[in-house]
């Protein structure tokens, strides 16, 4: 049975259709990643899936539960981490934990008895009696992970998970989301992270205006859409350089004041380059998947 | 419940300060000028009045801004639609709580009363349920615009347009029935006017007249109040 099943999901808001016709499918254990331009679709999607919306069309079944008639039950086995923190700042970092898992339904004794727990695997040890502000943004979103599992869930959604947290954090939040899919849970996340995406993810979808355009393992993807090696260029007389590039790599792409060359190996054009330019010679990576299937320009 | 006990200090001194500092200042300050109101002395016909009063301001701003602030600014209720809750729970929590909060501000005030010797009869002691009646009308109204509210600056239009007024007409400081007739009218279709009718005989020493119009009133306000709160708090997250 899949964790996650979305069929042909569809949702408007007046007359514009946010999500045009979904399938994804999520398999128990694995870390899926929903990836996507802002207005893409992802937050909806998410909240279609939660429950806390009602589709236009199509079926969702989470847990094995159909949702949104059934969302409640399945909510009981899931665990959000919202991409902004809305920790009660009323309550120390414990009170938060106790006060969140009452709305379970569990036992305030057991939620006391799992707390050590959870403050270990937040690296928050020692600081249940800390107040909210008194934690830096990295220790709130530890502390928003932990809040997450208090109920044990099966599932958990995360919405941007390290965003705006400096590298230690980060490596530290990746390390324990992948304790958890270690422990059997599965995850889905969406993020604008590409180095995260490709971390974490076993399988990604990438959503555009509201549809999946493409899904697959991260290798698969770069392999299926993308030219193995990349150079950028910029400086005084790129223009003139990409003339010459054009005739030896199979794409070459200008984006602004730089100049991308795709290709199986760009190594040849490297010698071209002289005088003031600079270049940054590189593999392919999701980003430049992203960025071609989604295009460059803005989304406002 | 644990948010109230760290807030307290402050709960305590805004909800009940204001009120009995004028139920004292005006109470003795007026009631030294005035000859007995509808058979009572001047403070004590105002205590009635004042009881009813701090309740519904207590129960209003408990709804509206400590809502607001856990509701907008702190995205709580968001927080806690991802365990398994409804919106709807969280309507009737937020208002049961506004009027819990509320019943404490009304019942000390009520021990105000009494240990003042402004209460005569055993009958005072049935304006705890009628506090509690007030408190959760006001809590429901007051919900609705907490999830109706776009920003803070909307509570004053209710607050100003509303509150003060039906304060004014609902026969807290004199009796209503001295308004012209067309403002009574107004003063009998607001609730505020109606948990005076009830409070203010028990505090007399009598049963309140017409008592199952007045509470007939008080619960329709409530009703309505939970409905349309739960109405347009689905409409507002459900987008």
């Amino acid at each position: 049975m899949s964790a996650l099943v979305a069929r042909a999901l569809r949702k408007s808001y007046g007359a514009t259709e946010v999500v045009s016709g979904i399938d994804l499918s999520v398999e128990p254990g694995e870390c899926f990643g929903l990836l996507g331009p802002n207005g893409a679709g992802k937050t909806t999607t998410l909240k279609l899936c939660l429950g806390l919306i009602e589709p236009d069309g199509g079926e969702i079944e989470l847990l094995g539960e159909p949702v949104p008639r059934r969302a409640r039950e399945a909510r009981a086995r899931v665990g959000v981490v919202p991409q902004f923190d809305n920790l009660d700042p009323d309550f120390t970092v414990e009170e938060n934990l106790v006060v969140y898992g009452r709305y379970f339904r569990i036992p305030e004794s057991h939620i006391r008895q799992r707390i050590p727990g959870l403050l270990e695997f937040a690296g928050l040890a020692g600081r249940g009696d800390s107040r909210i502000a008194a934690l830096s943004g990295g220790m709130k979103r530890r502390l928003t992970l932990a809040r997450a599992l208090v109920n044990d869930p099966q599932l958990v959604f995360m919405d941007e998970p390290t965003t705006g947290l400096d590298p230690q954090a980060r490596h530290l939040i990746w390390e324990r989301l992948r304790r958890l899919t270690q422990e059997g849970k599965t995850l889905v996340l969406t993020t604008h992270f590409m180095e995260e995406a490709e971390r974490l993810c076993g399988r990604l979808a990438i959503m555009d205006s509201g549809r999946i355009i493409t899904q697959g393992s991260p290798r698969a993807l770069i392999a299926e859409h993308i030219e193995p090696q990349v150079l950028e260029v910029h400086g005084p007389g790129y223009e003139s350089w990409m003339e010459r590039a054009k005739s030896l790599a199979p794409r070459v792409e200008r984006v602004g004041d730089t100049v991308y060359c795709y290709g199986d190996d760009v190594e040849p054009l490297l010698k071209g380059i002289s005088g003031d330019l600079s270049y940054l010679h590189r593999p392919a990576s999701l980003e430049d998947v992203f960025l071609k299937l989604t295009g460059r320009d803005l989304r406002d | 419940m644990l948010v109230w006990r760290k807030l307290i200090a402050a709960a305590v001194l805004s909800n009940l300060a204001d009120p009995l500092i004028m139920l004292f200042g005006l109470g003795y300050g007026l009631g030294a000028l005035l000859p007995s109101v509808e058979g009572m002395s001047y403070i004590a016909f105002f205590a009635a009045g004042q009881l009813c009063t701090a309740t519904m301001f207590t129960a209003s701003f408990e709804s509206m801004f400590s809502g607001f602030s856990r509701m907008h600014g702190q995205k709580t209720w968001d927080a806690i639609l991802y365990a398994p809750l409804k919106i709807d729970d969280i309507v009737v929590g937020e208002i049961m709580w506004a009027a819990s909060k509320a019943w404490l501000t009304g019942s000390t005030i009520l021990g105000v009363v009494v240990v003042f010797g402004l209460a005569s009869s055993p009958w005072v002691l049935l304006a705890l349920p009628a506090a509690f009646l007030v408190g959760l009308a006001f809590a429901a109204v007051g919900l609705i615009m907490c999830v109706l509210a776009r920003g803070w600056d909307f509570f004053s239009f209710y607050m100003t347009l509303v509150m003060t007024p039906m304060m004014m007409i609902s026969g807290v400081f004199f009796p209503a029935e001295q308004l012209p007739a067309p403002l009574l009218a107004v003063a009998k279709a607001l609730p505020l006017y109606h948990g005076v009718q009830i409070v203010r005989p028990l505090v007399a020493g009598g049963p309140p007249v017409d008592f199952w119009l007045h509470a007939g009133v008080l619960l329709a306000y409530a009703a309505a109040g939970f409905a349309l709160a739960i109405y347009f708090a689905r409409r507002r997250f459900s987008s």
